[in-house]
Order: structure tokens, then C-alpha cells, then sequence
């Protein structure tokens, strides 16, 4: 997936030719009511040039199908990038027979054989027949296929890391997997046919605006169709002139009804979710690339989202009498085996500050205790001439239930410390030797680089962000105020969570959250926007209305990005198309009339005054308001693939920006350009 | 002076007025303790059932039945007139399209008269006519409360027996009371005395129609009838007596226009959205006041080799009204869907038409008492979406969202003025039924046809007169326009509006487009014009514009 | 069947509260002006509505603007001619030229265009002292006789307030009487 073609690929422009001619299809022209006009425009005009036929109306005939074949090809070519990924995905699909498990023994059946509920057999090398959950074993998983994340993940029975996919690859050990997917239905297909676009289906903005480019539409039939009756009343007072023909009346109507947004909305559509694809997340629906647009609150797991995933050392208080390098060397004393970042940013902060070289004590008669859940503490016990020193380091509460009860007691300035350090948001470890506390560890949850800055973005953008974290309100505070998010759920359970989305929703919120494990799923079912990571269980996958395979929590900021991106294409398409009438108004209704009220002797009567760009012929002015028609559509594909750019800031800040540039660009832009095809053609003697 | 600033004074004088007028109409159809004295009278006169409300549906049925006995009585009134008393200047029958016609014309507020009222018509017909331009008014400004009550979030949209009689009894009958009050000092005629016959100076007998005319003037110039008493409306020296009459009379057309924007601010509990709506309002009526007052002073074209003093265009209009009145009263009775005329408009130079005509095209910069703002209503809605996709969200006006079915029914009451407009002018402009009835030649003939579509789908009711709109196909066919072009921009908002009410409410933030911005203003502004113009250009240019161009300067 | 209700109480509100509180009221505080303001002449008798121009053809008299409908009291209209029109301009130089306008001597503009009603009572003080010579010619009487007269009836237009004068041409042509018969 992460194989990407760039965005006009001659290969891809290549393969969207043919389908541009196949969807001429009138069925397919018929989904999209404002090409479809054109379509019977270019049809009509078309059966006319059989009765007579002049360069003129050749040309124009030409150019009608152009701009229908142009939309076609806008749409074919957003598609046709979907469908690069969704081969490469479909040559996933496991096509060896997986080892069906029935009682005892294994039968060898084909994977598109198996039912929810079936248990199958993999082992190191097998590709994994189906969407399942292990429900034995643990396993290395290459999901790279999928991810484009080359490095193996863990999975196993159990937990939040059960779930697999079908079509990844086991690469050690032996699991059992349960079969969770109906045939045809895996991940694997879902992703296949979103990337396509095969189940496409309008979504509720898609459809508003489909209703106005309709109705906009039937206005400008009408408009135009009305013009040869006003015409007949004129020529009928005296005025001369001639009723506008057919297809300079077809022209006319092609260049005023939105042709561009018309051409281009599904391409849009469908590059949204391609470009969230990109991204490496996957939507079960545009509907919910709309819907993450809309969102006003993001639900965030502070831990991975908003800080590092390890917290650090970065100060040690000595217990009074004690010295700060004393300290230092029982804190990396007792962190030596840890492994655990927490541990290893203890004896670098030791050798930091103190400069103690972690080997020097490294001593032969050390053995290690390890963290357990029963004692929350973890250390090392050193022998030194017969005797035994125990140093220990752990969370307050357990040290202090250790101390006293062998004989210590726990200082109350230390106690003032640990509270102290809870309340900037760190997280305390008292380090112990013997019985004798010796001083407390600032462990510092670290807020990733440039997130506080994000959410200021956010909240420029009307969003606002909860911090979701299970540590005690006074850390939650710290960190949420050191991270600038707007608020925070301290000691947070999922329950707590699902009662949060409800309020906001009842509220009138739009709520998006990320979540991974089981117990998320029912949240992640209730918000607007839920971001299953990938690394999740099946259940929350199945829960959540998007899967980002990175399973990066940040990413939420991205998705809502890219969903109002594709809402704010459209509009701006939509204000585009419908500003460039102006200029198209005045290039055609002076050639339509161009006769009308002529004094005896000149062909160009009153009318001619709004010839404003002065164009050559009124031949070379509806064939060059039809071309430019004709041709924005094309100019404007990469903007509809790409989408308009967007940068964080208020609504009426982005609306300024983007009437200017859409609104007032629109009006402006096609004068010159016009003028530039009417002295090309003219030029050419094709008028 | 150029007449543009007292016209521009005027405006301001107008919206002055009208924030004391919202605040009576408010309390007069909003009694402050819920259920004030005057419903427990009518909980007597019209049974209990009169005080409940419910849905958008009933509330529209109810108000299509008082409709229909309004047009049912009239119509038997009216084709009786002869049999009938109150008539001593003995007005005899009427043809039957003719009835149809104005029935449908005073009963939708349109007030198009293809008559002429002192020729036509007994006093008591007058009187109906008289009745249906307050209740026609009144059924306006109830469908207005409505739907401000849906978009305030209700799903209970009021009932319209109690809204009706409020606004009839509490409202418009005591301000027309002051307003014919102040007619009757100026000297406008209040009488069921019959015509006055008078032996002039030279000898010549000469009859002079008058009638109760303060009474009729104060209604139709409030309730955004204009349907005049006499045929050249307030033109008439009987109908527009002086400088004060004029002023009373230009006072009373946009007044409660203006002040239903206020009271929909009041309702849905935003003062500021509702200045901005009036902002923007206000902003069609300068704009057209100054497209107006400068093509009013232009001299008439057909006098440039002739030995006349040079002169604003001075036919059609009135010395006593002054110089602001032609340009003014044009723009201001077409903004407002009030159709009454203090200048005849089909001598109005050809560029100044261009005034009138976009004021019925939009039909909602302030627009009919009541039915403007919902006109304007419907521009909204295209406006938020369009700029709702652009600011990246779903478009929500008021914290509900606009979605398919909204902008469905929106895009059905759209579409609906240009389809009668353009399409009764096309069918007219092309067949005799409206070729051989024009009264000038050449492009003004074309927009005397279209002048009269634009003005029944409006429900305007002004004309350029002159066209010899009474034949039966023009009596059918702006009639069935009218009643098109009444109801259907009624029912649809309300149900949008009824729709909406029921949405959960959306919760606003910085990423929301705010209502209540100069920016939104200027969009709202902006789409308006330009759907405006993309729909109206080429008949204007055929029209007006092109008049204009044929003049050889 | 409250629709049948409310329709007679808004009969009943608006029929027989509100219209005949005004015809009494216009009976106490305006019994002139609601009958139509009548005038009489010096024999007592009606002779117009001083707000209702009337057909002056008399050299002797001052003339009113054009009336599209020759002044019918009954049946008020205006020319509805666009200013393109060419009956327009035909008209005007009729009138013009029966003034013998010249390019030197304009005639006044309002009295070569018929007003909305055709029954404008006013002309522009300009129009009435273009018309001096005439009246001054059939009258035989001076021209400051006439501008003296002239002076007496004209009125600003927004009276104490001020603005370009009119004069009423009922008013005048009985003021010229009572100085000339």
C-alpha cells in the first residue's frame, strides 16, 4: 500500500482512456444528471450535423463530446488509482489451503471454504487464511502486505493483540485462529472494493449538492430553451436578426449549467478516500470522511496520542539527608535490568547528571528483581561481604507498605515530593535502600514534539479536544495543561468514555476517538468518527468506521483534515463552475443575438456593446466559450484529485480565502483565457 | 439634490420605524404570559380548538381552508356585485375571468388589477377587496411565524386560527387605523358617497370618482397588497393627495417587511443574524435605489432634438409626489412584493426598469409581509450550503443540518419563480395571446409581457399598464401563476422548516459558519445576485437593456 | 369549522369595527377633504376637486399637464408610453410647437408629458410662467398681473420645508378669475 504512483502517473492516464469511452455508457451517464444533459446535447446536436453540416457546428459537436468524454476521463482517472491498489491487494488473497482444525485433526480445505466460527492451523511461513482471532498461541506476523510496515508484529491468544488478518503472514511459532468473516466479506475484500470504489455510494453532502446541480440545471433549460420564443416576439416587432439555432443554444446551455463541479464530483469523492488511503487509513464508508469533517470534539488516549509512550526520568529528589548522587546510584543500581524505557532513562539521566558510568557498577553479585503486579516494585539485590543490599524502586504506596513493613518509615517530605511530582503531571518513583527511603524519581510523561501546537490548530477549527487517561486527576491536569487540550478524563474506564460520547453527542457534538482494545468497541461503535488501530482487536476493527493501519492515534488530526478538504472541494468547484458564467454569458448572448434590433445595413446590432472581450466572430465565441468549458475540466482534475488546499484556521477566515479565491477568481479567470481561445481559433481560421 | 439621498434617508427612516413596529407585531401574535386576554375571547368566538398548535402540516391546511372560504366568498360577492347594495355609481356584472382573476389576485396578496377599480367594481366588491388585502396580509405574516417557530427548533409550529386573528386584530387593523387616520387629515377621500359631478370653469361637466378610499389605501399599502382603489393607484390626486399622503403612503410599503426580520431574530433568539439579514436586504434596495434615481433623471429619450427644458423623465409621474418618489416607490413596492405605484412604470426610462424587475425576481430583499422573508429564506439556505461545503462541514443554518431533503425541497421552491416567469413569457411572447396585447413596440413590448409574469408569480401585482392584459388568456394565465407562485413558496419552506425542527441540534464552534458575520452577509449577498443574474440576464438584456441600446445616443 | 369562525370574526373586526369607525371618524376631522375636496366657485357651485385636474382648453386660462384620458374623473390613466416610444416624442413636439418652443425658449418638460393619473392638478412654477404670454394675450392683462397671481397660489413643494414650487391650475385659473373675467 505504501507503494504510491504519483498523482498523474502517464501509466494511470494511460489506463483511464479506455474506461473515459466506456463509461459512455448512457446507464452510467444517466447517475449523473448534469453530464448526462451535455451527453444529450452532444447526441442531439450530433443527429443534426446528418441534415446539414458546416465547420461551425462540427466543431462544436466535437467539443460537446469532449467535455463529456473529460468528465468521464476525471472520474476514470481517480478510479483507476484505486484500482493499481486493489489489484495488488486482490494477488493477496490466499490461494493455498488452509489447515482446518475439526476436533483433533487438520484437514486441508480452500480458504474461501471457511466459515465464522472454523479453527484453523498456521504456522511459521503460512499466510493467514482469514480474518480470525487466535485463540491459542502466540506468533510473529508479517503484515507488512497490508501496513507497508516492514518490521513483524506481535500477536496472541488473548488481550487487545488477537485479532489477525487474512492474507498477512506468519513468520515463527504456531497459533490457532479463529475464523471470524463469511467468505468474500474479510478485511481484505472490504479493503479491495473501498479502494476501487465498486460499492461506491453517494454520500448525504454528495447528494445535497447533487440536488442543487440538478435544480440548477432545470434553470438553465430553462432559461435557455425559453431564449428562441423571445427571440420570435422581437424578430415579430421588426427587430430582424434570426432565433438562435439548436446547437448555439445547446452551447449555451452546456457552458452555463455547472459542467465543472458536474464533471469532476465523483472524482472528488472517490480522491478523498483515496487520499485517506494514502494516509493508510481505511473508511468502511465516504459517509464517514464526511461525517470526520464535521466532528467538533476528538476523544484522545493520552498515552501514544498526546505523550511518548514511555515516560522518562528527569530529576532526582534526595530524601533529606541524603545526597542527590546517592540517590543516583541506587535509582540506577535498582534500574540496571530494566528493560523497560522508564528503567533505561533512569541510568541515563544517573550518568547525565552524575556522570555514573552504569558499568563501573556493574558488580558480579547482583540479582535482579523483576516488576511483579504483586509488588509493584522492582530492584536488585546486591551481595557484598555476606551481606545482602536490597534496593528497591516502585510506585509510592508500595514502597511505603514495604518500608514499613520491614521496620522503615517513609519520610514526610518524600511524601511531599511524591505529591509534589503527581501534580505536575509525573509520575513518582521512591527509591529504597534497605529500609532507608533515599529520595523519589521524577518520572515526566514527555508530550510529543509539536502536538500542543496542533490542538491550537484544532481549536482554530472549531475543535475540541479530551485527553483520555487513567492516571489521577492531578497528573491528568498537569499533562493536559502542558499539552494545551481543552479538557481531560482523569482515571478514565471505557464505560466512563461511552457515557462521555453520548453527553457530547446530546450536546450536539460530533465525536471522533481512536481505541484498540475490546472494550472500546462499544465507543468506538457510538462516535461519529471511530479509528480502530490496526494492531486492535477484531471486535473494535469490526466496531469502528475506519482502520488506520499505521495504528497511529495522531492520525485522527489528519482524517478530519482530509475530510473537510473534501467538503470544502466540492463547495469551491461548485462556486468556481457557477462564477465562470459571467464570462461565458457575455461571451454567447451577444453572438445569439447578434443581428437583433441591427440597423439596416449592419450586421451587429445594439447587442454587440457587450462583446466586453471583443471576440472575433460570433462563431468564435460560443465555440470558445464551449472549449474553455471544455477544457477546465481538465485544468481542474489534479485540484479535484488533490483537493483544495487547506490550512487550519476559523470558518469565516476559510470562507474569505476560498471565496476569493474560487468566487472572484471564477469571475475573473475565464476572461482572459477566452480571449486567448478566441484569438487561437480565430487565428487558425477554424471560425 | 440628487434624489439618491433622501432616498438613502428614507430607507433609514423606514428601519427605524420598523424596530418599535417588530416589537408590537411580536407581542401582538406573542402574548408574554403564553395565553394572554385576547386568546381566552377567542377561545369563546371560535371554540377551544383555536388555541391548540401542532405540525407544519395542519398549520398549512388550516391555512389553505381560510384560503379557500376567503376566495369562495369573494368570487360570490364579486359575480353578484349588481344584485348587491353599497353600489350607487350602479357597476354592473363581471366577466367571469375577470372575477377569477382578481379573486385569486387579492386573495394571494398579488393585488394584480387587470381593471380599473372606479370603473369596475361597487363599493362592497371593493370592500371584499378591501377585507382580503388584511387577511391575505395576515395569512402572510402567520406562515412567517411558522416557519420562525420551526427554524427556532420547534416540531410545534403554532396554530393559524390563533396567529391569524392576533395578527388581523391586534396588529394590522389598529396600525391601518392610524395610517387611514393620517390619510383622511392629508386628504385622501373617505366616503360611501357616490361620484361627484362638477361643472369645471369652462363649462364641462366632469364626475369625479371617489369612495372610501383611506381606509382601502392604509391595508394595501401596509399589508404589501397595492391594489389601488382607483386604476393609476397612488398616482390618483384622490389616492395620493400631496407630499404627506406620499410620504405615509411610501412609509407604510416596507415597514413590516423589515419588521419580520426583527421579530424573526426575536424568535429564534439571534438579534444579530437578523441584522445581517436586513443588511443585506437593505443592500438590494440601495443598490436598486441608485440603478433607479439615476436612470430616473436621465430625460426621456424621445425629447433629445425636441425644444424642451431638460428635465428628469417626467412621464408618468406626478409634480406633487417630488423628484424621489417615481424612483423610490418603484424600487421600494417591487422589493416588497406591495405592486402599488406611485409613477407609472411603463414610462419609466429603460435602464430604471431594470429596478423593478430585480426587485420581483428576487421577491425577498424584504420582499411581501411576511412571505419576503420566506423567499429570502430559501436564498439562505442555497447560500449555507454552498459556503458550508466551503468552510469544510455540512452546511447547518441555526444548528441543524441541511442535508438531501432540505436542499431538495429548496431546489423545488427555487426553481419554481423562473419556471412561471420565463415560462409564461415564453409561451405569451410567442403566440398571440401576448404579441398582439402589448402596448409599446420593439423590446418594451417584451417586457411589458414579462413585467406582468414576473409580477403575478411574484404575487407583485404592479403592471406596465398599458398592456391589454384583460383578456381571458391573460386572466387564466397570470391567475394560475399567482396561485403558484402564493402557495407553493409556502408550503415548501415550512416543510423544510418542519423538517429541520425535528434534527437533533448541532452544537456550534469556530468551525461553524457563523450566521451572524459580515462575511455571511456578503455571501448571502453575493449568491443572491448571482443567481439572480445567471437566471435573469438574457430577458433583461432582451428587455430593458436592449431598449436601452436601440436609443441612438 | 374555526376556519368558518374565524373568517366572520375578521368580518366582523375589519367590516364593522375598522371601516365605519373611519367614516365617522373622516365625518368629525375631515368633512371636506373625505368627500373628495371639493371646490366651489364664486357662484357656490362645484367646479372641480382641487385635487382632480380638469380640462382647460381656453387660451385664457392656464393649462394643465396632458392627460392621456383628457381629464376623465372616472376613468384615470397615464400615457403608459415608454420614453423609446415615438408617440412619445410626437405628442411633445405637438405641444411645443403650439407654444412655439424654440431651442432658445425650451417649454417647460411637464407640459409636454402626461402625468401617471392624468389628472395632475400641479404644474412647475416654470410651466405656469411659460404660459403668461398666452393668458396675458387673451386676458389682455399684463404679465405682472399674472406673475402677481401666479405668486399668490404657488407652493413649495414640501411646504415650510421647501423644494421646487408647483402651482395648483384649478387654484390659479379661479384666482385669474377674480382679477379678470
Amino acid at each position: 500500500m505504501k507503494t504510491r504512483s504519483s498523482l498523474l502517473d502517464p501509466h494511470l492516464l494511460k489506463g483511464a482512456l479506455i474506461p473515459s469511452l466506456r463509461k459512455l455508457d448512457p446507464r452510467i451517464q444517466w447517475a449523473n444528471p448534469v453530464m448526462f444533459t451535455v451527453y444529450l446535447g452532444a447526441i442531439l446536436c450530433s443527429m443534426q450535423l446528418f441534415r446539414s453540416i458546416n465547420l461551425f457546428e462540427l466543431q462544436l459537436v466535437i467539443w460537446l463530446w469532449f467535455t463529456v468524454l473529460f468528465a468521464n476521463f476525471a472520474e476514470a482517472l481517480a478510479e483507476s488509482r484505486g484500482k493499481a491498489q486493489a489489484d495488488a491487494l486482490r494477488s493477496m488473497r490466499v490461494t493455498t489451503p488452509a489447515r482446518k482444525l475439526v476436533g483433533n485433526h487438520e484437514t486441508s480445505v480452500s480458504a474461501s471454504d471457511l466459515r465464522p466460527g472454523d479453527l484453523v492451523v498456521c504456522e511459521a511461513g503460512d499466510a493467514i487464511p482469514s480474518d480470525g482471532e487466535i485463540i491459542e498461541g502466540i506468533a510473529s506476523v508479517d503484515e507488512s502486505a497490508i501496513t507497508g510496515e516492514s518490521a513483524p508484529v506481535i500477536r496472541e491468544s488473548g488481550g487487545d493483540r488477537s485479532a489477525v488478518t487474512g492474507g498477512t503472514r506468519v513468520l515463527s511459532d504456531r497459533i490457532v485462529i479463529k475464523v471470524t468473516s463469511e467468505p468474500g466479506h474479510s478485511f481484505l475484500d472490504r479493503m479491495i472494493s473501498l479502494v476501487e470504489g465498486s460499492e461506491r455510494q453517494k454520500t448525504p453532502n454528495e447528494k445535497a449538492l447533487g440536488v442543487l446541480l440538478v435544480s440548477l440545471t432545470l434553470i438553465f433549460l430553462l432559461v435557455t430553451f425559453t431564449l428562441p420564443a423571445f427571440a420570435k416576439f422581437l424578430i415579430e416587432q421588426g427587430l430582424g436578426g434570426q432565433t438562435p439555432g439548436f446547437s448555439s443554444l445547446v452551447a449555451l446551455l452546456v457552458c452555463l449549467i455547472p459542467t465543472t463541479i458536474g464533471g469532476l464530483v465523483s472524482a472528488i469523492g472517490i480522491s478523498g478516500i483515496d487520499r485517506l488511503t494514502r494516509q493508510n487509513v481505511l473508511a468502511t464508508s465516504g459517509r464517514a470522511v464526511e461525517a470526520a469533517g464535521d466532528v467538533d470534539v476528538l476523544l484522545l488516549d493520552k498515552t501514544g496520542t498526546i505523550t511518548l509512550g514511555n515516560r522518562q526520568a528527569s530529576e532526582f529528589i534526595a530524601a533529606p539527608g541524603v545526597d542527590a548522587k546517592i540517590l543516583a546510584e541506587a535509582a540506577q543500581l535498582s534500574s540496571l535490568a530494566d528493560e523497560t524505557p522508564e528503567g533505561r532513562s533512569v541510568v541515563v539521566l544517573a550518568k547525565q547528571l552524575f556522570d555514573i558510568r552504569a558499568r563501573e557498577l556493574a558488580e558480579p553479585h547482583a540479582t535482579f528483581v523483576p516488576f511483579t503486579a504483586e509488588t509493584r516494585m522492582s530492584g536488585v539485590d546486591l551481595l557484598s561481604g555476606g551481606e545482602t543490599r536490597r534496593i528497591r524502586k516502585g510506585a509510592a504506596d508500595s514502597v511505603k507498605r514495604y518500608v514499613e513493613s520491614i521496620g522503615g518509615n517513609m519520610p514526610t517530605e518524600v511524601s511531599r515530593n511524591v505529591d509534589d511530582i503527581s501534580a505536575k503531571g509525573g509520575t513518582p518513583l521512591v527509591v529504597v535502600d534497605g529500609s532507608r527511603v533515599m529520595g523519589t524519581i521524577f518520572l515526566k510523561d514527555i508530550v510529543k514534539g509539536g502536538i500542543r501546537e496542533r490542538f491550537v490548530k484544532l481549536r482554530e477549527m472549531g475543535i475540541r479536544t479530551v485527553m483520555i487517561t487513567g492516571d489521577n486527576p492531578r497528573t491528568a491536569a498537569a499533562i493536559a495543561a502542558e499539552a494545551g487540550v481543552d479538557d481531560f478524563m482523569a482515571e478514565a474506564t471505557p464505560e466512563d468514555k461511552m457515557r462521555r460520547i453520548k453527553a457530547e453527542q446530546q450536546a450536539g457534538h460530533l465525536v471522533a476517538m481512536t481505541g484498540d482494545g475490546t472494550n472500546d468497541a462499544p465507543a468506538l461503535a457510538q462516535a461519529d468518527v471511530g479509528v480502530a488501530m490496526n494492531t486492535g482487536t477484531q471486535a473494535a476493527r469490526e466496531a469502528g468506521n475506519m482502520v488506520d493501519l499505521d495504528s497511529d492515534p495522531t492520525k485522527l488530526i489528519d482524517i478530519i483534515e482530509i475530510g473537510k478538504q473534501l467538503l470544502m472541494t466540492r463547495g469551491s468547484l461548485t462556486t468556481f463552475s457557477l462564477a465562470n458564467d459571467v464570462a461565458k454569458y457575455f461571451a454567447i448572448l451577444p453572438a445569439l443575438f447578434i443581428g437583433l434590433g441591427a440597423t439596416s445595413g449592419s450586421a451587429a446590432g445594439p447587442l454587440a456593446a457587450l462583446n466586453v472581450m471583443n471576440l472575433h466572430s460570433w462563431q468564435s465565441a460560443i465555440l470558445s466559450a464551449v472549449i474553455f468549458n471544455a477544457l477546465i475540466i481538465v485544468a481542474l482534475i489534479p485540484l479535484a484529485l488533490k483537493g483544495v488546499a487547506y490550512r487550519p484556521m476559523d470558518a469565516a477566515s476559510l470562507l474569505r480565502r476560498n471565496l476569493l479565491i474560487y468566487g472572484i477568481g471564477g469571475i475573473l479567470a475565464p476572461f482572459p483565457c477566452l480571449k486567448l481561445i478566441d484569438l487561437t481559433i480565430s487565428g487558425l481560421h477554424l471560425v | 439634490m440628487h434624489p439618491f439621498i433622501p432616498s438613502l434617508a428614507f430607507i433609514v427612516i423606514a428601519l427605524g420605524v420598523s424596530w418599535p413596529l417588530s416589537r408590537w407585531l411580536f407581542r401582538a401574535v406573542v402574548p408574554p404570559a403564553g395565553i394572554g386576554r385576547f386568546d381566552k375571547v377567542l377561545a369563546t368566538l371560535l371554540g377551544k380548538s383555536a388555541l391548540t398548535s401542532g405540525s407544519w402540516k395542519r398549520y398549512f391546511i388550516q391555512l389553505v381552508g381560510f384560503n379557500a372560504v376567503m376566495f369562495a366568498v369573494t368570487w360570490a360577492i364579486m359575480s353578484n356585485q349588481q344584485h348587491l347594495p353599497l353600489n350607487p355609481d350602479g357597476q354592473g356584472p363581471v366577466d367571469t375571468s375577470l372575477v377569477f382573476n382578481t379573486t385569486v389576485s387579492f386573495v394571494t396578496n398579488t393585488n394584480l388589477q387587470h381593471y380599473s377599480g372606479e370603473s369596475t367594481y361597487s363599493y362592497l366588491t371593493q370592500l371584499t377587496l378591501m377585507f382580503l388585502q388584511f387577511t391575505s396580509a395576515a395569512t402572510g405574516i402567520a406562515a412567517f411565524f411558522a416557519l420562525a417557530r420551526g427554524l427556532a427548533g420547534k416540531k410545534d409550529m403554532g396554530g393559524f386560527p390563533r396567529d391569524l386573528a392576533r395578527i388581523v386584530v391586534l396588529f394590522l387593523i389598529p396600525l391601518a387605523a392610524i395610517f387611514s387616520a393620517g390619510y383622511i387629515l392629508s386628504g385622501i377621500p373617505m366616503t360611501l358617497e357616490g361620484a361627484a359631478s362638477v361643472t369645471t370653469l369652462e363649462g364641462l361637466t366632469q364626475t369625479i370618482a371617489r369612495g372610501p378610499v383611506s381606509a382601502f389605501l392604509a391595508i394595501k399599502q401596509l399589508g404589501t397588497n397595492g391594489g389601488g382603489f382607483f386604476g393609476p393607484n397612488s398616482t390618483h390626486p384622490l389616492e395620493g393627495a400631496g407630499i404627506i399622503s406620499n410620504f405615509l403612503s411610501l412609509l407604510a410599503i416596507p415597514i413590516i417587511p423589515m419588521a419580520c426580520v426583527w421579530v424573526f431574530g426575536r424568535i429564534v433568539g439571534r438579534p444579530k443574524h437578523a441584522l445581517v439579514i436586513a443588511a443585506v436586504m437593505s443592500a438590494f434596495i440601495v443598490l436598486k435605489i441608485a440603478v433607479a434615481t439615476t436612470g430616473e433623471t436621465s430625460p426621456t429619450a424621445a425629447f433629445a432634438n425636441l425644444p424642451v427644458a431638460e428635465s428628469p423623465n417626467l412621464e408618468g409621474k406626478e409634480l406633487r409626489f417630488g423628484a424621489t418618489t417615481g424612483p423610490l416607490w418603484s424600487v421600494l413596492t417591487t422589493s416588497t412584493s406591495n405592486g402599488s405605484v406611485g409613477a407609472m412604470h411603463n414610462s419609466l426610462n429603460p435602464l430604471t426598469l431594470l429596478a423593478p424587475f430585480s426587485g420581483m425576481w428576487l421577491n425577498s430583499t424584504f420582499g411581501g409581509v411576511g412571505v419576503g422573508f420566506i423567499n429570502f429564506f430559501l436564498f439562505m439556505i442555497i447560500a449555507i450550503f454552498i459556503a458550508g461545503l466551503m468552510v469544510g462541514r455540512t452546511p447547518e443554518y441555526l444548528g441543524k443540518k441541511i442535508e438531501a431533503r432540505e436542499m431538495a425541497l429548496a431546489a423545488a421552491a427555487f426553481i419554481i419563480h423562473p419556471l412561471l416567469i420565463l415560462g409564461g413569457t415564453a409561451l405569451f411572447a410567442a403566440t398571440s395571446m401576448g404579441a398582439d396585447t402589448v402596448a409599446n413596440a420593439g423590446p418594451r413590448g417584451f417586457s411589458e409581457i414579462l413585467y406582468e409574469f414576473s409580477s403575478a408569480a411574484a404575487n407583485n401585482g404592479s403592471g406596465l399598464e398599458g398592456l391589454g392584459d384583460g383578456t381571458t388568456a391573460w386572466n387564466i394565465a397570470t391567475g394560475i401563476v399567482m396561485l403558484l407562485g402564493r402557495y407553493l413558496p409556502i408550503v415548501i419552506p415550512l416543510a423544510i422548516a418542519g423538517s429541520l425542527a425535528l434534527k437533533p441540534q448541532v452544537a456550534e464552534s469556530s468551525g461553524t459558519l457563523r450566521t451572524d458575520t459580515a462575511t455571511f452577509g456578503l455571501v448571502t449577498f453575493a449568491v443572491i445576485l448571482f443567481l439572480g443574474a445567471l437566471t435573469f440576464l438574457p430577458v433583461a438584456l432582451l428587455g430593458p437593456i436592449l431598449e436601452h441600446l436601440m436609443v441612438p445616443i | 369549522m374555526s376556519i368558518i369562525r374565524l373568517f366572520f370574526l375578521c368580518v366582523l373586526a375589519i367590516g364593522f369595527l375598522y371601516f365605519p369607525a373611519l367614516l365617522v371618524f373622516a365625518k368629525i376631522a375631515a368633512p371636506e377633504k373625505s368627500l373628495g375636496s371639493i371646490v366651489n366657485g364664486p357662484d357656490g357651485k362645484p367646479v372641480g376637486s382641487r385635487l382632480v385636474a380638469q380640462a382647460f382648453i381656453s387660451p385664457g386660462y392656464f393649462h394643465p399637464r396632458p392627460s392621456a384620458v383628457d381629464y376623465n374623473g372616472q376613468g384615470a390613466a397615464g400615457s403608459n408610453l415608454s420614453p423609446t416610444n415615438p408617440a412619445l416624442a410626437e405628442r411633445a413636439a405637438a405641444i411645443a410647437k403650439s407654444y412655439d418652443a424654440s431651442a432658445g425658449n425650451p417649454i417647460s418638460a411637464d407640459l409636454v408629458t402626461a402625468s401617471g393619473s392624468g389628472l395632475d392638478p400641479d404644474i412647475t412654477l416654470a410651466a405656469a410662467l411659460y404660459q403668461i404670454p398666452r393668458v396675458g394675450n387673451a386676458r389682455g392683462i399684463t404679465s405682472e398681473q399674472l406673475r402677481s397671481v401666479i405668486d399668490t397660489v404657488k407652493r413649495p413643494l414640501m411646504g415650510k420645508l421647501g423644494g421646487p414650487e408647483l402651482v395648483n391650475v384649478l387654484e390659479l385659473n379661479l384666482a385669474l378669475d377674480r382679477i379678470s373675467r
